[in-house]
């Protein structure tokens, strides 16, 4: 049952996936085990497919779908085991700069990577960020911008954590087609993802490393 | 005849940017005269990706590129200040690339275009954000056209880029930029329209096939410009095949002399 709930997602069936998903609640099944042993198991081979190229967007579009349509399912049921999110992830697009495509898929494949995402938007100001850490307290801020000329605002967004004394309590994160590691190296940034199911990848390892 | 901006002189590009580093002038003039030979109406130059260096680099790239080449450059730049240094340098009528409606990078490129002689790009951009349909480009596109002809810029020297945006994310991109080219034309006769494609096929695997065919689509649907690689073969034989299929090639001379220089691949 929990095999064929990763097959569905893996496949991108939303229907299948949420009637697997109710089916393998009314079995006694764990809330926890089907998201544990099926969902995010399956939303990490699709990563590791598109990663090598195996699949496409539009295919980890249509599972991360099929994904976000099993965890509403599950999601009350998660609630009542009191099952906690692997994580929790605060992501926006830095000040100045109006692109949502690349921050949204990493979104996707967080949520698929068991994490609660919370997703400020775009064109947000380090202000924003400072108060979202301190509401939200992530374990990751998630820092993206596709312009040679905004990128500078992630350094902004990084020093203004630290002026404001948060940057020690989350770990920064940052993506965008002109970022690279040196980059996010001299900008002082933790990660650096160089596409969204890398991102998934490497927040999950670094939470087990902590 | 459709205007072809060649977009291979950009430091984000690796190779041109060592190149800019050491200062290589041979690899710089050698790459602009095969863009002119290959049709580039306009070489567009953008020293942006060394930040800090951007003046400088923008100086050197000029100077290198302006004596082998008859054809203007399109400067691509969102600082005034590079852009007045640039403007400065420039022996004919630049392209300005580019504008946009987002209240701060038009407040601030403004005041340089007071009294140029210049063609300038703008993109379909304003501070919230990302055009989401067909008419909101074209209102969009609008509000560019009517802004510059208050100013005195005329028509013919506007260029609106419509934003094309992936259609791996969402499908129905493709259809709705597609429309908006022909609102564009339709609303705003005169006004050109470029921007670059490959944007279109970002996510799928096989993307010059991709962007091939949008660019006749979109040519079809009113584009008369676009920013791309003129040393893409296919990519310069599917114009001139497109603009002889839209009318716009008499006798099919261009498309005829194209194939006997060998331009033109079956």
């Amino acid at each position: 049952m929990l095999n064929s709930i990763y097959d569905n997602v893996i496949k991108g069936d939303l229907e299948s996936v949420k009637e697997g998903v109710t089916q393998a609640l009314a079995a006694g099944h764990g809330s926890s085990d089907i998201l544990n042993t099926a969902m995010i198991p399956a939303m990490q081979e699709v990563g590791r497919r598109f990663e090598n190229e195996e699949c496409y967007i539009p295919e980890m579009l249509i599972s991360a779908r099929a994904m976000h349509g099993g965890l509403e399912v599950l999601r009350p049921h998660l609630a009542k085991a009191d099952v906690e999110p692997v994580g929790k992830v605060v992501l926006g697009t830095v000040k100045g700069d109006l692109h949502d495509i690349g921050k949204n898929l990493v979104g996707m494949l967080l949520e698929g990577a068991g994490f609660d995402v919370v997703d400020l938007g775009v064109n947000v100001s380090p202000e924003k960020f400072i108060e979202a850490i301190r509401q939200h307290k992530p374990d990751f801020v998630g820092l993206s911008a596709l312009l040679t000329t905004t990128i500078p605002a992630m350094q902004a967004t990084i020093d203004a954590f630290k002026d404001v004394g948060v940057r020690d309590q989350t770990i920064v994160m940052v993506g965008g087609a002109p970022v690279n590691q040196a980059f996010a190296d001299k900008i002082g940034a933790d990660i650096y993802a160089p596409n969204a199911a890398s991102a998934a990848k490497k927040a999950r390892a670094m939470l087990k490393r902590i | 005849m459709f205007c072809v901006i060649g977009e291979r002189i950009n430091t984000t590009r690796k190779s041109v940017r060592e190149a800019v580093v050491k200062r290589d002038v041979n690899f710089i003039q050698k790459d602009v005269k095969k863009q002119q030979a290959a049709g580039a109406h306009f070489i567009d130059v953008n020293a942006g990706a060394r930040i800090g260096h951007e003046m400088e680099d923008m100086k050197w790239l000029i100077e290198t590129i302006q004596p082998v080449i008859d054809v203007p450059l399109c400067l691509d730049s969102p600082d005034p200040s590079v852009l007045e240094m640039a403007y400065g340098m420039v022996n004919q009528p630049p392209m300005i690339n580019s504008i946009s409606l987002e209240k701060d990078r038009f407040d601030t490129i403004l005041p340089f275009l007071k009294g140029k002689r210049c063609k300038i790009i703008s993109l379909c951009m304003d501070d919230s954000g990302m055009p989401t349909g067909a008419q909101d480009i074209v209102d969009r596109a609008r509000r560019i056209v009517y802004a510059f002809e208050d100013m005195g810029i005329k028509r013919d020297a506007i260029y609106v880029d419509p934003l094309v945006q992936p259609v791996s994310t969402d499908n129905a991109k493709g259809v709705m930029v597609l429309e908006a080219v022909e609102g564009i034309a339709n609303e705003l006769p005169g006004v050109h329209i470029t921007g670059g494609l490959s944007n279109i096929s970002y996510g799928l695997p096989k993307r010059p096939i991709i962007n091939r065919i949008f660019l006749c689509l979109m040519m079809m649907a009113g584009m008369d410009s676009a920013i791309l690689d003129p040393l893409d073969a296919a990519t310069m034989a599917a114009i001139k095949t497109t603009e002889m299929l839209l009318g716009k090639d008499d006798y099919c001379t261009r498309y005829l002399q194209a194939i006997r220089a060998g331009e033109i691949i079956a």
